[in-house]
């Protein structure tokens, strides 16, 4: 199944769906599956990218194009950062599927990514789901802008 | 690392979430200082360290609040304040890097100290530690290992971080400084306080991941499947319980548990502990020195059936 074209409630959905699946269902398709979670992040960011009016980058960094992605995504906006272990997880667990496919809790471990992946999901789509929410939360952005300094409100506690 | 006699007795800086919703954090957090030797002195007419609702107004006068809160810190003649709350450590720390690296920030800090009638603080005079570092620094895991009356044998933990312990990166400078420094990526101290204790540490991939705490009352429903994912992640870890260090991640824990399961249907049964509850339990004092009670997740039969309650 490619990720392609799908929203980021429907990626929601397809884990939720992973999640609940049988080990039946999840084991014999571990390679597909770390395939498919790894490429459904790599839509996510890309959303997120493309909501902003950047065009999603094609590169990768270390090997990936998810780690990339999430890069020129917090470029300008550390607040997103707080997506980057969540990313790195992500491929972490792409890498544990296909190390050991045939493993005896792969199921689990599919179950685990595919939680990885829904917390993307829902952190970058909550982030969209109303301009500026979420914005505040992580607090690096004002350190670096210089525009974040509101004299007139620093002025009025002098007053 | 261990045994670092400069945080034996170390200036406290609560916050205003540990005279509230984490109260038991602040019980515990005391509890397990006693317990350990180690002295807190709280710091006199401290302030709101600015939380995200002044940093987000003008970030300026949140790093002067953060600042008086330093300033006193050093009248009072330390040289280090330890903040359980992430946020109240984030805050300070991000007020230290302000001052250090930012003109508009000295100058606004000058003028609303000289106003305020108090000494202007300066970066560099005061350390900002998280409860974490005061007790894996000045106690260590061996020194807790020979202290353990009741080990955590048998409890799996998640230990969960939140978001502010570890970001920006920038202004931690003492993080990711080698083997014995704070990890800003995969942050290990409370996985080492606890497995020390005895204490089995699930691998555990939203350790820092958002628990959408600011934005529990803007938009709950992103909140609540936020929790419930780290939650459900957590149990298919292997996990019993969920530790916390920060008491706004942990009230957010707890209460889109029971949101989760009234608005989606969704139970979980994981048990969520301040870290300083599980450590208070294996040094030997009781589930109520510690505040097991205030929990919303109630601990209770899990504790007693681990030997605990």
């Amino acid at each position: 199944m490619t990720s392609e074209g799908l929203t980021i409630d429907a990626i929601e959905n397809r884990a939720d769906a992973i999640v609940a699946a049988p080990d039946s269902e999840l084991a014999p398709n571990a390679k597909a599956l770390a395939a498919e979670l790894l490429s459904m992040s790599e839509v996510i960011v890309e959303t997120w990218l493309e909501a902003k009016g950047q065009a999603p980058t094609q590169d990768k960094h270390e090997g990936f194009r998810l780690i990339a992605l999430h890069r020129q995504a917090a470029k300008g906006n550390p607040s997103f950062n707080a997506c980057r272990e969540t990313c790195r997880e992500a491929v972490y667990h792409h890498n544990l599927i296909l190390h050991d496919p045939a493993a005896g809790d792969i199921a689990r471990t599919i179950r685990v990514g595919a939680m990885v992946v829904r917390h993307l999901a829902l952190f970058i789509g909550g982030k969209l789901q109303a301009d500026g929410l979420g914005e505040f939360c992580c607090s690096s952005r004002p350190i670096r802008q210089a525009d974040a300094i509101k004299p007139e409100t620093a002025g009025a506690m002098e007053a | 690392m261990a045994g670092d006699m400069k945080y034996k007795k170390v200036a406290y800086y609560p916050g205003c979430a540990l005279e509230g919703s984490g109260h038991a954090y602040n019980r515990s957090t005391k509890a397990v200082g006693k317990e350990l030797g180690l002295d807190l002195v709280e710091i006199k007419n401290w302030n709101c360290c600015g939380a995200m609702e002044v940093k987000n107004i003008d970030p300026k006068i949140q790093t002067y609040l953060s600042a008086r809160n330093l300033s006193i810190t050093e009248e009072m003649g330390f040289d280090t304040v330890m903040a359980p709350c992430n946020g109240c450590y984030h805050n300070l720390k991000k007020a230290e890097y302000d001052l250090g690296h930012d003109e508009t920030s000295k100058e606004v800090n000058q003028r609303l100290s000289s106003k305020a009638g108090h000494k202007t603080y300066e970066a560099g005079k005061v350390e900002t530690i998280h409860a974490l570092d005061w007790i894996k620094k000045s106690i260590g895991e061996e020194g807790i290992r020979e202290r353990v009356k009741n080990s955590l044998q048998g409890i799996k933990v998640a230990n969960y971080y939140g978001c502010m312990y570890t970001r920006p990166r920038h202004i931690f400078p003492e993080k990711d400084q080698g083997a014995d420094s704070e990890s800003t990526s995969k942050p290990h101290y409370m996985d080492d306080i606890l497995a020390a204790a005895g204490a089995e540490n699930v691998d555990f991939p939203l350790k820092t991941a958002c628990c959408g705490g600011a934005h529990t009352l803007s938009d709950s429903d992103t909140s609540t499947k936020l929790v419930l994912n780290i939650l459900t992640a957590a149990e298919a870890c292997g996990a019993d319980v969920v530790a916390t260090e920060c008491p706004t991640c942990h009230t957010g824990l707890e209460m889109h548990q029971i949101r989760a399961e009234k608005v989606l249907g969704r139970k979980t049964n994981i048990k969520i502990l301040y870290f300083t509850q599980l450590l208070g339990m294996a040094l030997g004092l009781s589930a109520k020195k510690v505040g097991v009670h205030e929990n919303f997740s109630d601990p209770r039969s899990l504790l007693k059936e681990k030997g605990l309650g």
